[in-house]
């Protein structure tokens, strides 16, 4: 399997309290990777360090490497914007900007300068939008606040905010916990469309999301991992019993 | 260990899918006992209460279904639910192997003894005890034991053999004896095929206990 991020030995820290001990993982290109586990298990925490998102905290610090094709991100001199544009994001609450649908998506291709002419914009805006599967729901209203569209409509809003400045991973944290099942089911199929062209991690409490979308999982507990294989085995025959009990709910 | 929902579920399709296996024993333990016995009320008596085995089976089938849906049951869980799931019909067809050798005695036992039924016993006890062992290494999820369980199946073959070459020899030599050991025949039959079930039971055992798929494999 060809690695799209490797991440070695990490150690993360808020202040003096460990979050992470000692992570090692490889995550293969065009595969979803999905991370389990109790809440505080640290695997939102874990998700953020892909794309240093975690910086912005002041009292958190890393140790260890996360190398994204072949390159340390947390080596000195790294470009973080372009490091986040390469590595997009998508939150649990959806939050689009206070702007028209076209300009969400318009927004981050004109900050990054990706877009030649505006009939280059508009054509990349109708792509992320398609890609996001959201185009034929807002093409006759695109000049319209992104307020006006359904929970589901602006989490793939979102995705296509994230898609549209040409990331290669987007990194998902419960993208889809505030959605009802119809538009669950939408968002878990675009993530398994997605895959053909970017490499998805998402983080899910959500144990049939993390079944029926991921090939391989990871599962945390107390900052550390204690499993990482692939999805089918660990729902059928997982390696650990900490596994078994937590995917079987035995454990509260 | 938290109580979970699943648990009390997981505990009465296994109460129930023993209950099965003990019926099924019963009844192929019955049939053979009305077979060389010649005990035409005992047969009579196998081919009523298959019917009830039917409608166990219905309900280990109706009750897998509803934990699948609503439980939606991982791993061990998961698995456990599937081996019973894919054991409770394999149960099913040994009562009606069992149901076919109770008809059979009823024919032959209105019919002068045409052989010594000694083979018989023999193969029976042998496929009784297999059947009884596939399903205490079901309950004790002991893969060794379902293991050992497999290979005797090869006892019965053997016995299936002997049994069918003799009888072969006794409608060449006495062709008045041929309806009779025809019917013999199929017997034989249907024990070496209940050995051939209780294997396949096996096979799920191990499947449950260590996730292994060993049907079609050289270990099986």
């Amino acid at each position: 399997m060809q690695s799209k991020i490797s991440i070695k030995d990490l150690d993360f820290f808020y202040g003096k309290e460990q979050a992470l001990f000692n992570i090692s993982l490889e995550i293969p290109e065009h595969e979803v990777v999905a991370f389990i586990g109790p809440s505080g298990c640290g695997k939102s925490t874990f998700l953020r360090t892909l794309n240093r998102m975690n910086d912005t905290i002041p009292i958190a610090s890393v140790s260890g490497q996360v190398i994204i094709d072949g390159k340390d991100i947390y080596a000195p001199g790294t470009d973080v914007v372009a490091l986040r544009r390469k590595v997009g994001m998508v939150f649990q609450k959806s939050n689009p900007f206070p702007k028209s649908i076209f300009e969400n998506v318009a927004y981050g291709i004109r900050i990054n300068g990706i877009h030649s002419d505006r009939e280059d914009m508009n054509r990349r805006v109708e792509k992320a939008l398609r890609d996001a599967a959201l185009w034929d729901e807002v093409k006759d209203r695109l000049t319209t606040s992104a307020f006006g569209l359904s929970g589901g409509q602006q989490q793939r809003l979102c995705i296509a905010r994230a898609l549209a400045v040409q990331p290669d991973v987007i990194l998902m944290d419960e993208p889809a916990s505030a959605l009802d099942p119809i538009a669950t089911q939408k968002i878990e199929e675009l993530v398994v469309e997605l895959k053909k062209d970017y490499t998805i991690v998402i983080v899910t409490h959500n144990m049939q999301q993390a079944a029926r979308v991921s090939d391989r999982t990871a599962f945390f507990m107390l900052g550390k991992l204690i499993e990482y294989n692939p999805t089918q085995k660990m729902f059928t025959n997982p390696d650990e019993k900490l596994t078994e009990d937590y995917i079987t709910g035995r454990f509260g | 260990m938290e109580h979970r929902i699943i648990d009390q579920q997981l505990d009465l399709l296994r109460d129930k899918i023993l209950l099965l296996g003990g019926a099924t024993e019963a009844a192929v333990n019955r049939a053979m006992q009305a077979l060389v016995e010649r005990d035409t009320e005992l047969a009579k008596r196998v081919l009523d209460e298959d019917k009830v085995i039917d409608q166990m089976e219905l309900e280990i089938d109706q009750m897998s279904i509803e934990i699948l849906a609503l439980q939606q049951p991982a791993a061990h869980d998961l698995r456990f639910v599937i081996s019973v799931a894919k054991i409770t019909p394999i149960l099913e067809r040994i009562a009606d192997h069992a149901s076919s050798i109770a008809e059979a005695a009823i024919v032959l036992n209105n019919e002068p003894q045409i052989k010594n039924y000694v083979d018989f016993p023999i193969m029976a006890k042998t496929a009784a005890e297999m059947l009884r062992s596939a399903l205490d290494a079901f309950t004790s999820e002991d893969s060794q034991l379902s293991r050992e369980v497999i290979k005797r199946d090869k006892e019965i073959d053997s016995s299936y053999k002997r049994v069918f070459n003799e009888l072969l020899e006794m409608m060449i030599d006495n062709p008045s004896s041929t309806t009779g050991a025809a019917h013999l025949l199929f017997v034989a039959k249907h024990l070496e095929r209940i050995g051939d079930y209780v294997k396949d039971i096996c096979e799920l055992n191990v499947y449950l206990t260590e996730a292994a798929f060993i049907k079609h494999s050289k270990h099986s």
